[in-house]
């Protein structure tokens, strides 16, 4: 298989707008003639789909909520950055792009990033024309703050709810041009397959979630903004709707997954509670700047933690990173509150949580000015523990809440099947093995925007696409084998319920592919998930019709494709026999337990393709060059 | 703790639905409500039951989709709050809990627990945004916008669009829903050549979506998640005459 990046040639600083110069375009009469497929509406979904009507293509979105603004786009709090040097701080687009490669620990593209860079200032401009109601100073112009990874401040916020102001602008240019015409939306429908047709991406297959309807549409081009997968883990801070169906069937159609076990561990999140619970918190990361972490130095310690005398505790960041203490890394702090608790000497129930003790804070500069800064955030986490973090230490715990890895794309976000396009977290363009605070929205509004729109037009204007409708051989085939699959998963009629499963397989990846991996464990996991994947397809109880807005036949699916992608996710992390970002290998660590890269043997995207059920996906490898940034350890004491 | 939940049950749209009895044991105080309904869920399926349909995703606050009746009450007793964000702790061992779907003319019922509001997406498309397409904006710090227009703008765009303002009302209206987005973009320098286009399109589609009328009972407030205020609907109104009388005429005639 041909993995070509398609970079352009020239210096860094010219390729975009170079490659938009030699791009073809579609004449405007033209446009109207051809339709694309958008298939999700977060940030990269709608804003790709509003664009694209806009330019004047016909444009179908799908979506499986209810509504188009319900994506989880929606849930990220902190902020978005852009190099727009508004402080005077030093910032520019290089330093954003600098900072950006580095804090991807080198395994990204550097061509894709500095593009990212490049017009992270648009969208800033782009959102403001639309009406987003950034934070503004007294004097009416932009505010911005500080976040991990960088020494400038180039962080456009609004409140915490920047996800939520962002995609509702994104959403509302989606409705004009719904309202126009442009568009037409489909929610509560899912993408369930892929069509191929002489190896161009030509049309979806999906299922109508409140009538059960199998339907097929077509089209000349597919984008898929449907988002990253860090609910393989069962456990996660995404929305429990998240999914990785429509980027896992595309791959099992041809489309190479490019780093699956690229994924990012949050420290600062509300540990489990019991069983039952369904997903994780995040709490923001900047509470680490007034709280300081610890635990009880003797393991089994059950005391109360105010009866717990300074010298009976550890504050394990303080003592192993002097110079960053609190504040280490992401990456860093999610590992060392693993480790802690694996030595048993972890709080709260099952003993997986680690003390946020403001105590220090609050007699130092009172308990009025801790809740002028944290306010929103103990009340936020009193509701859902039910304890008052003034008086008790806050309890805490890492979660995965990022996906780094995605189907693999060339310059032009396109797939490795022709006319297939994937954008925002969906994709594994940008972030490398590490994506920074107030990354994910940046990137997805540049793919939507601005890069996906024009790569799609010139993909339409050099291709020549025969005619075809639902009647087509193969889009009858693939509509016949996802009817099948519908009627296979409620035939079974087994004795355990999808959650189960999903539990299940969320605790082997957890414990084997989590904050910590090993060649050990993943071996494991490489023989427990293909024995848990054969009893779900023997034994999974899956009730109802397949006519009906059915939660659970919905949920089956997802589950099934999580069942594959885990597996696919630990044969990844266990080839990459390296530590970089948020893969880490134990055996692979520097003496002080830092991240040892292996820049001779590792630096390439590895881009997998499927070869058929229960076959070895095969690794292509895309090797990456680092021209303007130079490879370099991260160090953080 | 044990509770006995009675639980709106509808197969179709076109089926009539019924109060239905559960038993819900073992529930921990610490679960979340829709945690507890999983666990219910959970069970219904174990002995070949169909589970209770209802609609949820991020749940923590702010996707929206989260739409319960909770004793009468829209999201439940809490001030501020989403169905998703309610522990059990806020109910008694032995309570018995009427659990229903937003009831409103514009939202039907599709199965159980979840309604269809695409009457508020038509209600933004019918004119919620700012026509700004992609390309060419200009430098976002060209027009400043003074801090309080924009907070004020902001505490009215932080709407979820969950319809809890719409199930509160004895009306039935989406006067909040449509109010804050009025308000939204009528604050802002941006929103200034369409706002009152903006008013008489939107709150048109919102009487042609069969929603009621406003007539200022509070009660949407009371049950915003987000604590929208009804001075927001003061905008819209003020907006909305203003609109009739003057500028809005030529788009009206435009848009009919």
């Amino acid at each position: 298989m041909d993995l070509h990046s398609r970079v352009p040639s020239g210096p860094i600083e010219l390729k975009w707008d170079k490659h938009r110069f030699e791009m073809k375009l579609v004449n405007p009469a033209n446009k109207r003639k051809y339709t694309v497929l958008v298939v999700g509406s977060g940030l990269a979904g709608a804003a790709a789909a509003a664009t694209l009507s806009e330019l004047g293509y016909n444009v179908k979105c799908f979506c499986v909520q209810d509504s188009p603004r319900r994506a989880h786009s929606i849930a990220a709090q902190g902020g978005i950055n852009a190099a727009k040097n508004y402080r005077n701080d030093g910032d520019s687009i290089f330093r954003l792009f600098y900072d950006t490669v580095k804090g991807g620990d080198f395994r990204a593209r550097e061509a894709n990033v500095y593009r990212l860079a490049q017009i992270s200032v648009n969208i800033i401009d782009q959102c403001v024309a639309q009406g987003v109601p950034f934070a503004r100073e007294y004097g009416g112009l932009l505010a911005n703050r500080s976040f991990g990874g960088a020494q400038v401040s180039r962080t456009f916020y609004a409140r915490g709810q920047t996800g939520q102001q962002l995609l509702l602008g994104a959403y509302q240019q989606l409705e004009k041009e719904i309202a126009r015409g442009g568009v037409a939306m489909f929610p509560r429908t899912e993408m369930l397959d892929l069509i191929v047709v002489d190896g161009r991406a030509r049309g979806i297959v999906v299922r109508d979630m409140v009538t059960g309807r199998i339907e097929t549409h077509i089209g000349d081009a597919v984008v898929l903004g449907t988002g990253g997968y860090a609910n393989v883990f069962y456990l996660s801070t995404n929305a429990k709707g998240s999914n990785a169906t429509a980027i896992w069937r595309a791959h099992k159609r041809g489309a190479l997954f490019g780093n699956p076990c690229y994924t990012q561990i949050h420290p600062t999140c509300i540990p489990q509670a019991g069983e039952y619970q369904s997903k994780l918190t995040l709490m923001s990361e900047s509470l680490r700047n007034d709280g300081r972490v610890w635990v009880p130095t003797r393991a089994g310690d059950a005391r109360p933690p105010d009866q717990i005398p300074e010298e009976d505790r550890d504050y394990y960041l303080e003592r192993r990173y002097p110079s960053f203490g609190n504040l280490a890394p992401r990456d860093i702090a999610s590992r060392a509150a693993k480790t802690v608790c694996d030595e048993a000497r972890g709080v709260g129930p099952g003993g997986l949580g680690v003390y946020l003790d403001f105590a220090d804070a609050i007699g130092r500069v009172g308990a009025d000015a801790i809740r002028e800064r944290y306010g929103n955030l103990f009340e936020m986490y009193e509701r859902i523990t039910d304890e008052n973090p003034y008086r008790v230490p806050m309890r805490i715990y890492p979660a995965v809440h990022y996906t780094m890895g995605g189907l693999w794309v060339d310059y032009n976000l396109m797939s490795s099947i022709p006319g297939l396009h994937v954008i925002g977290e969906a994709n594994f363009s940008d972030h490398g093995a590490n994506r920074l605070g107030a990354s994910a929205l940046m990137q997805g509004l540049a793919d939507g925007y601005f890069i996906v729109p024009a790569t799609v037009s010139d993909y339409l204007a050099s291709t020549k696409l025969e005619k075809i409708d639902a009647t087509h051989p193969e889009c009858r085939l693939v509509q016949e084998e996802t009817a099948v699959s519908t009627r296979r998963l409620l035939g079974i009629k087994g004795t355990r319920t999808v959650d189960s499963f999903h539990r299940e397989l969320g605790r082997i990846m957890w414990d084997k592919c989590g904050m910590a991996r090993d060649a050990r464990g993943l071996q494991e996991a490489l023989a427990r998930i293909p024995e848990l994947r054969e009893e779900f397809w023997r034994n999974v109880n899956v009730p109802g019709s397949d006519t009906e807005l059915n939660q659970a036949l919905e949920k089956a699916g997802r589950v099934a494709d999580f069942l594959e992608l885990g597996e696919l996710i630990c044969r990844d992390a266990l080839h990459r026999e390296e530590s970089c970002g948020g893969h880490f290998r134990e055996e692979y660590q520097t003496e002080e337990g830092e991240a040892l890269r292996n820049d001779e043997l590792f630096a390439y995207v590895a881009a997998w393709e499927y070869t058929g059920r229960d076959a070895e996906p095969r690794l292509h490898r895309e090797p990456l060059d680092f021209e303007y940034v130079h490879l370099a350890q991260r160090s953080y004491k | 703790m044990n509770l006995i939940l009675h639980i709106w049950r509808q197969a179709s749209p076109s089926v009539p639905g019924a109060m239905v009895r559960y038993e819900a044991r073992d529930i921990s105080p610490d679960m979340s409500f829709l945690e507890m309904l999983d666990v219910l869920n959970e069970r219904l399926m174990e002995r070949g039951d169909a589970p209770i349909a209802f609609d949820h995703d991020c749940r923590e606050g702010i996707c929206g989709s989260c739409s319960l009746m909770i004793d009468g009450l829209a999201h439940g007793p809490h001030r501020g709050t989403a169905t998703c964000q309610l522990h059990m702790r806020s109910f008694r061992d032995g309570a018995e809990i009427r659990i229903e779907p937003w009831r409103a003319r514009a939202f039907p019922v599709v199965k159980d627990l979840v309604v269809d509001r695409g009457a508020l997406d038509r209600i933004i498309a019918a004119g919620g945004f700012i026509s700004a397409p992609t390309g060419g904006a200009q430098d976002a710090n060209t027009i400043l916008v003074p801090k309080p227009d924009v907070d004020t703008a902001m505490d009215a765009a932080q709407c979820i669009g969950c319809g809890a303002c719409v199930a509160a009302c004895p009306n039935g209206s989406a006067s909040l829903f449509t109010a804050s987005k009025l308000t939204h973009l009528g604050l802002l320098p941006q929103g200034q050549p369409e706002r009152y286009a903006r008013a008489l399109t939107m709150v048109r589609r919102m009487d042609l979506e069969s929603f009621g009328h406003c007539t200022l009972h509070g009660e949407c407030q009371e049950a915003c998640p987000k604590e929208i205020s009804i001075d927001t609907i003061t905008r819209m109104n003020r907006d909305f005459l203003r609109a009739g009388l003057t500028a809005g005429r030529a788009a009206v005639a435009e848009s009919d």
